[in-house]
């Protein structure tokens, strides 16, 4: 590979100790890629030259002396914007959070410095995450690098665009009900949501507490676990934070599938799905049952409603969690005759249209009189889909799907109807229900050349065979992106 | 004309002394610079998240424990969403269905015998800031703008919600000063009004005497002192008697108590203030407290006003000294050192709620600033009981001892206290005094008994208070006779 | 199920101030989006307890330790109104 931007988290890892090239290097490269590409695709929102080259430089001396801080000592990393960072703007891609320099670094972030990764900047995305195309940004839409006239996905839209550009060698996420893996299925990377509680929600600006999950987006299945150890484990300042030993995940990646059950989940393939996409799920299912594994099918009866209920529960929490921006203690203010004006005209103009609506969503979901009949009734609804899970546990290994029912879609496509994008993540959303862990892998193209990504979805803590089958899935597919990369013509 | 009886119901909440915050470790210190004590937690930064101080649920279940609550085996945290500056987060988190305590009873005496007052529940929340109007003299209504405080946002804040089982201002009068002295008793919160870490709301409404039906209740809030909760129930009793009596409706409302007028009134609010759209708080776990924890808990209660009332009735005091007692610590603890000095528990208890009590009050102090102790307090009632000391006599000793001057026998000797019963000594100055009394003595032996209080007290007076009057009455009496 | 949403009570629940063309879109757009939701409302429930958490935990305890604050002049700094060691406020009315 000619250009350093271009090369995976396990090749950098190895170049940078083996001194083929510093992290100095690197960074420049990631950087020279960053100038090419981000006036079509606007994959950043701030990008922290000056704290990057310092990082980059600490991390060069600490390889000189011998420090090994893990794999992403010395890598250019992105971080979605609604991940607080200490003292660099997170807006959210909020007008209300604009110009916000927060005081202190979430959990996740200080253990990405701790490790010695690069942090390059922030990366744009829907509004308070809230959204499965980044085009629900304040500050303009991501494009997607295999076709600028079409999205990249979301809501981390930014972060899936700059590591499937080589704008960044990984990228951090949060996926909330597909936020990691549908933006990565887009855009031809691997992305990974954890079982919730495994990474710290410390320091992730909240969308919705019980569903918010942090996760990466990489070139590879094992990038992606490379990079998931880095900032998982227990988190004593999130009481919600998994309090168990961090499992092994790397030990089963050769394994391959041999003995293994996968779960084909009847209500997620076939109907409402891309024939394109699910030619490549079928083809994707049938290599896995070639290389060993036994296909069995599965039904999750209640997943019919998981899109229902995740329509309550998540604007029910994101009605609360988006009470603090109210122009009292940060971000925007607009004046007011008395306070309570001025925090009704601050959060009219301070929100976008997206994030209104479901504020709105969430608020009359809770009220007084509704509750049961909605928030309560998702609640209950919640609960019969982790049973359906657990019953297909007993079946299967893991369960497997599409991860998106199409490829990228025409920028503008759905923006007017709420509905139809947000059945973008009828696939993605049952696992967020369930707090299940899901990984979404690239396996080849549609005919228009978009990418098309297969989710693996395991039980509760169960990444370790969720990641083992990911990489046979990826070897199986043969799928290289970097062709791609190398040859952009994005730029 | 138709006779009302009041339904009362308070709601306290109480400020615990925990050393950091209910949710994160900031410092919980009153008085500190403005916007010193904060954090990301309470001051509702983007990403930041709550974490339960173990400590503060141990002092609410301490809490409920001390009021008979039973302890839920599985509680929850809720969020209670409203807007109000001096709330970071804009909702508070708090405990809606599913709160620590439940069910118990305080039991409070008004002079008629133990009345139980039933405590619906006891749950755990978070202090808001502090906001100070500024404009025209600091009220709210003509303030120009407010100046927020955070430092108290995220302070543990227990929520005590009684049955509506009192019946007259004064009876709510008497559950919150017992409701004080037990969380004092528990050492969970220092409970001062004037600072605001012990506040109450009150639920009032009428209904005619012998009937069951509750009346429209009217909530008062606002009131910063035990008096001004008696007086604004009291107001508010009158104002809704006058209403019923007129034929007029109570209207449901909040109203607001004003000190300096003495009376309530309705506070502007609308219908969706009451919506607090409650759902369970998402970043935060459930409590489950299994039965060793709440043993372990209980183990380490101190016995309580009530519990000590009824040891001390045990060792025979009357009831209104054991209830005085009881109720105060500095005297409960003092009571019990002097019995143990070996005092007798009545004449002890006698001392401290009579004597010790008018000479506290008259130098305006307390029995801690005294040097009053049990010790001494053993010793100056057995020098009565055994004829050492005139009952004025040991006024003047107790004085003394207040004043540090020594212990009794010391202060009874430097002040030439020691009562004269000894008849031989006696014998001379009652003579000279008969003598110099020729006209009573007279009297007496005519049968006057009346005068026999008045040589007596010329006896006394002779010997400066020092005579024992019982040995002076059988002198005279004998040489009268 | 057909929903019917009083929005200009829900806007003023939850602090947006919105004229009347944008509540209206509102209305329109959050009906059709609840009546979808609804569909929850088909599923049996009976007996089933509701979820709020993923995976079940309790007792997630801080023990009482002061940790250390925040610098006031960087929280200040991004206070959009403040007057001396305080966050400053348009008037408070006196509801609530
Ligand atoms: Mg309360
Ligand atoms: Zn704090």
């Amino acid at each position: 590979m000619s250009d350093l931007a271009d090369l995976t988290l396990a090749e950098a890892s190895r170049g940078l100790r083996a001194r083929e090239f510093t992290s100095v290097e690197l960074l420049e490269a990631v950087h020279r890629r960053a100038a090419m590409t981000e006036a079509n695709l606007h994959a950043y929102l701030t990008l922290d030259r000056d704290g990057a080259a310092r990082a980059a430089v600490a991390a060069d001396s600490a390889f000189k002396a011998g420090t090994d801080l893990g794999p992403l000592q010395g890598v250019p990393v992105a971080l979605k914007d609604n991940m607080v960072t200490r003292g660099l703007e997170t807006t959210c891609s909020s007008k209300i959070l604009s110009g916000y320099e927060p005081p202190y670094d979430g959990t996740a972030v200080s253990r990405l410095r701790d490790g010695g990764a690069v942090i390059m900047g922030k990366t744009n995305l829907d509004e308070f995450a809230m959204g499965s195309s980044t085009e629900n940004s304040a500050y303009g839409p991501t494009r997607n690098p295999w076709d600028p006239d079409r999205v990249p996905g979301g809501s981390s839209g930014g972060s899936a665009a700059a590591v499937a550009a080589g704008s960044a060698m990984v990228a951090y996420g949060s996926d909330t009900g597909g936020s990691i893996r549908q933006p990565a299925a887009m855009c031809g990377i691997v992305g990974l949501k954890p079982t919730y509680g495994l990474v710290s929600r410390y320091g992730l600006i909240a969308f919705a507490s019980s569903l918010d999950q942090i996760g990466p987006l990489t070139r590879r299945v094992e990038d992606a676990v490379a990079a998931l150890e880095v900032v998982g484990g227990h988190d004593p300042a999130d009481s919600t934070s998994y309090p168990g030993p961090v499992p092994d995940y790397r030990s089963g990646l050769e394994s391959g599938v041999s003995g293994l059950r996968v779960g084909v989940v009847t209500e997620l393939n076939g109907e409402g799905i891309e024939p394109a996409v699910q030619e490549a799920v079928d083809r994707t299912i049938a290599r896995l049952e070639a290389a060993g594994a036994t296909i069995v099918p599965v039904s999750l009866p209640s997943l019919e409603y998981a899109l229902s209920a995740y329509y309550l529960i998540a604007p029910a929490e994101c009605s609360a969690n988006l009470a603090r921006f109210d122009g009292v203690r940060y971000g925007l203010r607009r004046l007011g005759e008395n306070v309570e004006e001025m925090m009704s005209n601050t959060r009219a103009e301070g929100f976008g249209p997206e994030v209104t609506r479901r504020i709105l969503l969430g608020t009359y979901a809770l009220s007084a009189g509704y509750y049961d009949a909605f928030y309560g009734q998702a609640q209950r609804v919640r609960t019969l889909i982790i049973r359906d899970f657990q019953a297909a546990y007993e079946q299967a290994d893991v369960l497997v799907s599409p991860t998106s029912p199409t490829t990228a879609f025409p920028v503008g496509e759905r923006t007017a109807d709420p509905l139809s994008m947000y059945l973008s993540d009828v696939c993605t959303i049952p696992s967020n229900m369930s707090g299940d862990p899901a990984i979404s892998v690239p396996v080849g193209l549609d005919g228009a050349g978009l990418p098309i990504g297969f989710q693996v979805m395991a039980p509760a803590l169960g990444e370790p065979v969720m990641v083992r089958v990911a990489a046979e899935v990826e070897r199986l597919a043969g799928f290289d992106a970097r062709a791609r990369f190398a040859s952009s013509e994005v730029q | 004309m138709m006779a009302y009886e009041p339904v009362i119901g308070i709601e306290t909440h109480v400020e615990l002394t925990t050393a950091s915050k209910m949710f994160c470790g900031c410092p919980v210190d009153f008085g500190a610079p403005p916007n010193t004590n904060v954090c990301p937690v309470c001051l509702g930064l983007p990403g930041a998240l709550p974490v339960v101080n173990g400590t503060a649920v141990e002092y609410a279940m301490t809490i409920g424990l001390a009021l008979n609550c039973d302890i839920a085996a599985h509680s929850v945290f809720a969020r209670k969403n409203y807007f109000y500056p001096d709330m970071p987060k804009n909702y508070q988190i708090s405990q809606f269905d599913e709160p620590l305590c439940v069910d118990g009873h305080l039991d409070i005496d008004t002079g008629d015998g133990p009345v139980p007052v039933g405590i619906t529940r006891v749950h755990m929340e978070e202090d808001t800031g502090k906001s100070t109007h500024i404009g025209e003299g600091g009220r709210i209504h003509a303030a120009t703008h407010s100046l927020i405080d955070f430092n108290r946002a995220g302070v543990p804040l227990m929520e005590i919600v009684s049955e509506p089982d009192i019946r007259s201002a004064e009876q709510a009068r008497a559950f919150v000063t017992e409701l004080r002295e037990v969380v004092l008793r528990l050492g969970v919160s220092d409970a001062k009004l004037e600072e605001g870490s012990m506040r109450f709301d009150g639920n009032i409404s009428l209904r005619p005497e012998g009937t069951e039906a509750f009346g429209t209740k009217v909530e008062i809030k606002n009131m910063n002192s035990i008096r001004s909760l008696q007086r604004a129930l009291n107001h508010e009793i009158e104002r809704q008697t006058a209403l019923l009596e007129a034929g007029e409706a109570v209207v449901q409302e909040t109203r607001h108590w004003n000190e300096e007028t003495g009376t309530t009134s309705g506070m502007r609010s609308k219908e969706e203030s009451f919506d607090y759209r409650y759902f369970p708080e998402p970043d935060l776990v459930p409590v489950a407290v299994d039965d060793e924890w709440r043993e372990r808990v209980t183990a380490r209660l101190p016995e309580l006003p009530a519990q000590a009332y009824g040891r001390y009735l045990d060792m025979g005091l009357d009831g209104p000294v054991a209830a005085v007692i009881s109720r105060d610590v500095e005297y409960g603890s003092v009571f019990e050192a002097a019995v143990a000095a070996g005092g007798t528990p009545q004449m002890v208890a006698n001392w401290l709620t009579g004597e010790v009590t008018a000479l506290l009050r008259r130098t305006e102090s307390t029995l801690a600033e005294s040097a009053i102790n049990g010790t001494a307090l053993a010793e100056l009632s057995s020098m009565v009981a055994d004829g050492t000391l005139s009952a004025s006599a040991a006024k003047d000793v107790l004085a003394g001892v207040a004043a540090g001057e020594g212990t009794p026998d010391e202060v009874a000797a430097s002040r030439d206290l020691i009562q004269v019963s000894d008849s031989a000594a006696l014998e001379p100055i009652v003579d000279e005094v008969l003598a110099a009394n020729a006209e009573a003595v007279e009297k007496l032996r005519a049968g006057d008994g009346k005068v026999v209080g008045f040589l007596i007290g010329q006896v006394m007076r002779a010997t400066g208070g020092k005579a024992d009057p019982g040995a002076v009455s059988e002198i005279i009496r004998s040489r009268a006779g | 199920m057909p929903v019917d949403i009083d929005i200009a009570k829900v806007a003023r629940l939850a602090r947006l101030a919105l004229d009347d063309e944008e509540l209206e879109r509102y209305r329109q757009q959050c009906e059709v989006v609840l009546e979808h939701a609804a569909r929850v409302q088909a599923l049996p429930t009976d007996g089933v307890p509701p979820t709020s958490h993923p995976l079940p935990r309790t007792n997630a305890f801080r023990d009482d330790v002061v940790t250390e604050c925040l610098d006031r002049e960087e929280v200040l700094s991004q206070a959009p109104e403040r007057d001396g060691d305080y966050f400053l406020v348009p008037r408070i009315l006196d509801e609530a």
